[in-house]
């Protein structure tokens, strides 16, 4: 038997009480001085009431939930540190995934937590305000849980010490940077369009679900216990990210050709961020749960396509070029990998080229790409590296002006050529590795125009000099310890005297 | 409730550059602009068919440098590891600089060539397409 | 394809009451395991029932414990005392 339930007042009327209850019209200054900066960006709203969480979270509740996710969180990690849980990953090459999200991640959620906070000050409406303010303690959430439980990694592991400096200085590093740069100096509504929509509700389910997976598949039972913890706050921010589209759709028609933009504009760039993590599912997971093509598929071309024929009764389309990322997901986890290999002088983390093995699981899972254009890559590289003439790219690579990624993308169409766009701005050329990179920067050169471009920063002489050795001093990367091959390295070192120690113990 | 509006001016939409406050295009820095790298310009170098070198490669040059240097210093020290490079015969290469296909005059300079700030150099060789015809 | 909404919880010992109920509450839902998670697809639309959950712990389940297993989801979700619903067109 199950005993009555009892409230003293349902979850919609708390709602209302301590949201909206809680808000004012203010009388000796104008709303408008008030909040200062939700109307610049030509998004209209004409009645801010009609926003509702769908959760219907309260901050009693919230305090309540995220205590106790927090106590069963820092259990487990406790428990990881105090066994040792670094000894029951599937492999030391694993780590090198988490010292990516460690420095390219983690930052973003630190990120993430101060501009919410800003949001949740600056937004007119109360119910988007209180969001906005739960959003930003569940960032500032994610990035110590993730730092706690990386710090035990950094008590075995190079590459993990210095993760806030290279964050703002690295090269790869630039490119998740630069990302949420772009979002943070965007204005609200842009704000959360980018970062509570395309980022969280369409493209997080690729970051973080089948990563997670990985990591559970991959015996790295903190990261596992970090990143569920997170993910469970993250339903309640796509839930935010789509309740303000619904909102400023149905707020006024003006909006859509704005929200429409965005929506292009940010699944392009989030689609090429995540680049980084298709190569680290189809790369460096030592045991792999699926590919990044097939991942795609699910949340991207299936969870995706339900929700844009949903928002397609507002006029919404689905993003522009959204067809080409869908073919770019047979190639991008080849092509980056293939970035990284040849400038892992110049990465934080350790890379290899695939096994047989993992070569027979790259040719099933792009039947229609490996074999064809990226196995006789490796393999030639294979043959250098047997003949002791290990491939490495000693020039710095072309830069797209609006992702930063290296522009080693092929044509739409024809994997044999790279894709270069260009245009031109104030008498000057500015080059993309895409369409979809072209029109952003079409849409605001004047802001792209400001980029901080790694490989011509180091031209300009402000990254410590011209040099490998100049440069990594400048990362605080050290030289023949974080970066090149695994093969070789104080990690792989480490990591076989610690199963040879094991072998011994078993007899 | 608050039902505080924010219909806004039509001057503002019309603007071509969305931003916080007037003026900020003109106040914006570009960082990239020539005199910005101490005499030299920004020049990306490409090898078609070779996508074992993920991208093109960019170096600052003088813009008075004489286009052959590229050829006899450049794409010799940053190329030369690729097993196609032996067979290459430079007769045969065809340029293309900023996409329009071009014979350059390898005793004048770069910038007498049409190389300019943030130009882009490919050259193709033909029957040498990468590690077994691979375009790798 | 068109119109799948779906629920994406931790498969640990709190979700299971959780995600037993889904499968019960709603004939076509069909669960997709992977390490560490489950992933709960289903036509339309898809109910949590608060009533289902408590039977099965014996205890009054507040459909905000959702918060605590909860990995991602897709649809437009609405919530209430009783119940947690995904659908589309809401």
């Amino acid at each position: 038997m199950t005993p009555p339930r009892k409230k003293k007042m349902n979850l919609k009327q708390r709602y209302a009480l301590m949201t909206r209850g809680l808000d004012w019209e203010t009388s000796y200054q104008k709303m408008d001085d008030v909040f200062p900066y939700d109307t610049f960006e030509g998004i209209k709203i004409t009645d801010w009431s009609k926003w509702e969480d769908p959760f219907r979270l309260t901050m009693d509740a919230y305090w309540k939930y995220q205590g106790e996710k927090e106590r069963k969180l820092y259990a487990v990690l406790d428990s990881f540190a105090q066994n040792n849980g670094q000894l029951g990953i599937s492999d030391a090459r694993y780590v090198n995934a988490i010292k990516l999200f460690l420095t390219g991640v983690t930052p973003l959620e630190y990120q993430a937590h101060r501009h919410f906070a800003h949001l949740g000050r600056h937004i007119r409406g109360a119910g988007p305000r209180v969001a906005a303010q739960m959003q930003s303690l569940d960032e500032l959430r994610h990035a110590q849980t993730q730092i706690h439980t990386i710090s035990h990694y950094n008590k075995y592991f190079d590459g993990f010490a210095e993760f806030p400096h290279m964050h703002d200085r690295v090269w790869y590093l630039s490119v998740p940077k630069s990302f949420f740069d772009d979002a943070c100096t965007a204005g609200p509504f842009e704000f959360f369009t980018a970062i509570s929509f395309a980022f969280e509700y369409v493209l997080t389910n690729l970051l973080f679900v089948p990563f997670m997976s990985g990591a559970a598949y991959n015996g790295d039972l903190a990261t596992v216990t970090f990143g569920f913890s997170a993910q469970s706050d993250e339903a309640r921010h796509m839930t935010l990210g789509i309740e303000v589209i619904k909102f400023m759709l149905e707020q006024h028609p003006d909006n859509l050709p704005i929200v429409q933009k965005w929506v292009d504009k940010w699944f392009w760039r989030g689609h090429k961020m995540l680049g980084l993590v298709a190569m680290m599912m189809d790369y460096m997971l030592p045991k792999r749960i699926m590919s990044w093509k097939e991942a795609w598929e699910i949340y991207f071309t299936e969870a995706g396509g339900a929700l844009f024929e949903d928002l397609s009764r507002y006029g919404l389309r689905v993003p522009k070029y959204a067809d080409i990322a869908t073919e770019e997901a047979e190639h991008i986890s080849h092509q980056n990998w293939a970035i990284f290999y040849q400038y892992t002088q110049a990465a934080g983390f350790h890379t290899w080229l695939p096994t047989d093995e993992e070569m027979a699981w790259l040719s099933e899972k792009y039947p229609n790409t490996f074999d064809k254009y990226y196995r006789p890559r490796f393999e030639m590289w294979r043959e250098m590296e047997a003949k002791g003439e290990r491939f490495y790219n000693n020039a710095l690579p072309q830069l797209c002006q609006t992702c930063q990624i290296p522009m080693g993308y092929t044509e739409p169409g024809d994997p044999t050529k790279i894709g270069f766009r260009s245009t031109e701005y104030k008498g000057d050329r500015y080059h993309f590795c895409s369409d979809g990179c072209k029109d952003i920067f079409e849409n605001e050169p004047e802001k792209f125009a400001q980029a901080w471009l790694p490989v011509h920063q180091i031209f300009q002489g402000n990254c410590g000099g011209a040099d490998l050795g100049d440069v990594l001093k400048w990362y605080h990367m050290e030289n023949g310890t974080d970066n090149l091959d695994y093969s070789g390295s104080p990690d792989q070192q480490q990591w076989d005297a610690w199963q040879a120690a094991r072998k011994k113990v078993a007899g | 409730m608050v039902g505080g509006t924010n219909e806004i001016k039509r001057e503002e939409v019309e603007m071509a550059v969305v931003a916080l406050k007037p003026g900020y295009e003109e106040a914006v820095d570009f960082r990239d602009k020539h005199e910005n790298f101490h005499g030299n310009q920004v020049v990306y170098l490409h090898w078609e068919e070779h996508l074992s070198f993920c991208s093109a490669i960019a170096f600052p040059l003088p813009p008075d440098m004489p286009f052959g240097a590229l050829i006899e210093e450049l794409i010799p020290t940053y190329y030369g590891m690729h097993p196609d490079y032996q067979s290459l015969n430079w007769e045969q290469v065809e340029w293309k600089i900023d996409g329009k296909p071009s014979t350059p005059d390898m005793s004048k300079s770069l910038a007498e060539n049409g190389v300019g700030h943030k130009s882009l150099i490919c050259f193709r060789t033909p029957g040498l397409n990468g590690y077994r015809g691979s375009c790798s | 394809m068109a119109g799948i909404v779906s629920i994406t919880l931790q498969n640990n010992d709190e979700a299971r009451p959780v995600i037993e109920s889904i499968l019960q509450d709603n004939p076509s839902a069909n669960a997709n395991y992977m390490p560490g998670a489950v992933k709960i697809d289903c036509p339309e639309r898809l109910v949590v029932k608060a009533e289902s959950v408590s039977e099965r712990i014996g205890r009054d389940w507040d459909p905000q414990e959702i918060h605590l297993t909860i990995v991602s989801m897709g649809g437009s979700l609405d919530e209430d005392d009783d119940e947690l619903v995904l659908s589309w067109g809401a």
